[in-house]
């Protein structure tokens, strides 16, 4: 065991998996002499020559378009988009061609590939380096989407999307790269260092796909989260003195819907939280799932905690993120009800 | 601040559309057969530049294979091009009379253009990878895919390889080096490449060869091919297929003002080629020539194949609205089923009883194909394989969530 960093667990996931198989190879912009601009990949063109990772001109929809092609060669690529702001130019490539790729020719051609993204805001990134764009990959069959909230997860589930043999986005929260964070911006990160989440297996290990963790026990509410709002949620509970149960998601899908109606239906009440703009993000699949499953088992309506519906600010992006103090006050609504 | 403003007032150049009245000029910097010379593999891309303007014709008006573009092929093989182009045209006109006879919903034919697939398909291995466009069936057809499978998608029953979930010309056949056909425009010209640059990291011998129309070289996919092929030196071929409609829209929108779409490689530093479409000879040896550069890490080559789709783009379309009634008689190419006739018959290899044969057999293996396909029925008959199906291959596994919605599917119908 080691304590990580998210971005050190990332990258010794690239290392296992890339030491394990050499048909995983992995590109994007500056990913290779440089190690990417959050330094997820570095090392890796060194460790393993240029012909395994290397730099890519900056094209979004060619990485991806690439990356298509190279897995339908048999080859598993793992690439990187800067900012998952920026991958929208590869839009096209994530949803109409790598996820159909096996449905339409009738397994003929698969797909297996990786694209990781650092996505959410909170470090100043203005509405182009801030954003959470899950729910238009979650929307898309064909697609798994893997939202990460600390090393240990970051590390085993990189690994099993990399040996996955469907395409995966996996998004990594860049606010939590370096510690789990409480939603309090004039506070400092606690570094994963001095958290017992940090704690990181050496070597290989896997998390499956589509299974949710329970990060924090109780009886009181169950709040679903996934990503950095896991970290804030648990400020939150911690701050009103409520006994959350909460849920860290960490596939959107599949998504583990037995551990969601497991928990609400022990605590009766459902809060959920996500960084996205609110209309039609992921927490509105999460309460028709619990509305479909656990309705008359709700002691209190499901309450959604959001991003507003308006681009990510820069200056007022901590007027814009849902911190511990929204969190905190729905938490005690639903649980006062 | 002083103006400069002397009230005029700016506009465009929209490009305009025959309309059927006046046909474009079709052909530009027309070269003539023969002329063009070939060039070592590893020539300087600033040597072969005019290449991308001039016409690479092997045969001329009189049937002679002439120049150093002639290819090294038996008579044999000639005959086997000319039956694939012949087998090609038999299928569609099955296939468009199926569509007339309601039996599908739907087809593009490849009338016109039947050289460049059939003649590239032979100057490429098996194991290279085509990362085709929707009018690229003279590629299976050429590699011994059986007619019957592709009629049966065609008519989306029950034998349908991919089950009734793609539109009835977008076929799949890994085997025969076909990459899966997408809608979407331009997508597979960047997969190719990345196919490509995938064989060359695995320290594999197999080539890509990406397809575009020049319509589509609009989309931005087509750009980031170029980019990556250059800057990587990708083992590819990259065509185009200048068959100078976009459904209704003239290959002007695509181009720029004055043009050729081979200009786009040199941009790049990618040798471009301007050939002669229906000319199976000059497609054989610039596709052989394209191959070779790439087997010998010489990396990308571009290569405009100058055609005419003669049909409409598909069964949906209706040419008569915007092109010329007489545009196939004034294209001065010709049709390549005729030239390589032509050609066999002035070396004293064909002739009109051979050719009508040939024309037989090849009626009959469509007719018999079609007959055995038609016997399994089609979407339009109800004929269809189990909506089951439509759960397979979304994932590699059928996921819980898809789980429940195929019982739902079930319980329902």
């Amino acid at each position: 065991m080691t304590a990580m960093t998210m971005i050190e667990a990332i990258r010794d996931a690239h290392v296992v998996a890339m030491e394990r198989d050499d048909k995983v190879v992995v590109f994007g912009e500056d990913v290779g002499y440089f190690g990417g601009v959050f330094r997820c990949t570095q090392g890796l063109q060194e460790r393993f020559g240029d012909h395994r990772c290397f730099d890519s001109p900056i094209s979004e929809a060619g990485i991806v378009g690439a990356a298509v092609g190279m897995a339908a060669y048999g080859l598993r690529p793992c690439v990187e988009i800067q900012f998952a702001d920026y991958m929208y130019p590869a839009y096209d490539q994530i949803v109409s061609e790598a996820a159909r790729l096996r449905h339409r020719s009738a397994g003929d051609f698969t797909a297996p590939l990786v694209v990781r993204m650092p996505t959410g805001g909170g470090i100043y990134g203005g509405q182009t380096h801030s954003q959470s764009p899950e729910a238009l990959f979650t929307h898309v069959a064909g697609l798994k989407t893997i939202v990460v909230s600390n090393p240990y997860d970051a590390k085993g589930l990189l690994i099993a999307a990399i040996e996955d043999d469907d395409p995966v986005v996996f998004l990594e929260p860049k606010r939590v790269y370096n510690g789990p964070f409480d939603g309090h911006h004039d506070r400092p990160i606690v570094p994963w260092s001095k958290h017992p989440l940090g704690e990181v297996p050496d070597g290989h290990y896997t998390i499956d796909i589509g299974s949710a963790r329970i990060h924090r026990a109780g009886d009181e509410v169950t709040v679903l989260a996934y990503g950095t709002l896991v970290h804030v949620a648990q400020a939150a509970a911690d701050e009103q003195g409520i006994d959350a149960e909460i849920i860290d998601l960490r596939t959107l899908v599949p998504l583990d819907v037995d551990s969601i109606v497991a928990s609400v239906r022990k605590t009766g009440r459902c809060l959920v939280v996500h960084e996205a703009t609110l209309t039609s993000g992921f927490g509105a699949e999460l309460c028709a799932t619990v509305q479909e499953r656990c309705l008359f088992e709700l002691e209190a309506p499901i309450v959604r905690v959001c991003g507003w519906d308006t681009p990510y600010p820069h200056a007022h992006e901590w007027s814009y993120f849902p911190g511990p103090a929204r969190v905190g006050r729905a938490m005690r609504d639903v649980v006062s009800q | 601040m002083q103006s400069d403003d002397d009230g005029t007032k700016l506009s465009l150049r929209i490009p305009a559309p025959a309309r059927g009245e006046h046909p474009p000029d079709r052909v530009r910097y027309i070269s003539r057969a023969g002329e063009m010379h070939k060039p070592a593999l590893d020539e300087k891309v600033e040597r072969i530049a005019l290449m991308r303007k001039q016409l690479v014709r092997v045969i001329d008006d009189d049937g002679q294979a002439v120049g150093d573009w002639v290819p090294d092929l038996t008579v044999d093989e000639k005959v086997r091009g000319l039956r694939d182009m012949m087998l090609t045209r038999a299928f569609d006109a099955r296939l468009l009379r199926a569509h007339r006879q309601g039996k599908t919903s739907f087809y593009m034919q490849s009338l016109g253009e039947e050289a460049i697939a059939c003649a590239q398909q032979r100057a490429l291995r098996p194991g290279d990878m085509h990362f085709p466009t929707y009018r690229q069936q003279g590629l299976l057809i050429s590699s011994g895919y059986p007619l019957v499978d592709m009629m049966n998608q065609v008519l989306s029953n029950e034998f349908d390889p991919l089950h009734g979930r793609q539109l009835p010309v977008m076929y799949s056949a890994k085997s025969h080096g076909f990459f899966s056909i997408s809608g979407n425009l331009a997508t597979q010209y960047i997969q190719a490449v990345g196919w490509a640059m995938a064989s060359a990291l695995s320290g594999g011998t197999e080539l890509a060869s990406a397809w575009i129309g020049e319509g589509a070289t609009a989309e931005s996919d087509f750009h980031a091919a170029l980019v990556f092929a250059s800057t990587y030196q990708a083992p590819v071929i990259l065509n185009i297929v200048n068959n100078h409609w976009a459904i209704s829209t003239p290959e002007d929108f695509a181009r720029g003002a004055s043009a050729t779409f081979a200009d786009r490689g040199y941009g790049f530093s990618i040798p471009a080629l301007r050939v002669d479409g229906n000319d199976y000879l000059a497609v054989y040896a610039a596709s052989q020539w394209a191959a070779e550069r790439a087997r010998t890490n010489l990396g990308p080559t571009l290569i405009e194949w100058i055609t005419l789709r003669v049909g409409a783009h598909s069964t949906s379309d209706d040419p008569s609205v915007y092109r010329p009634p007489d545009e196939t008689e004034r294209f001065p190419l010709g049709d390549p089923v005729e030239r390589l006739r032509r050609h066999l018959e002035s070396i004293g290899e064909w002739n009109d009883e051979r050719h009508e044969s040939l024309q037989a057999e090849v009626d009959t293996q469509i007719a018999d194909a079609f007959a055995e396909a038609d016997a399994h029925g089609s979407v339009k008959t109800g004929d269809v394989g189990s909506a089951r199906t439509l759960f397979d291959d979304v994932y590699a596994e059928v996921p819980r969530h898809l789980r429940e919605q195929r019982e739902r599917m079930e319980e329902s119908t």
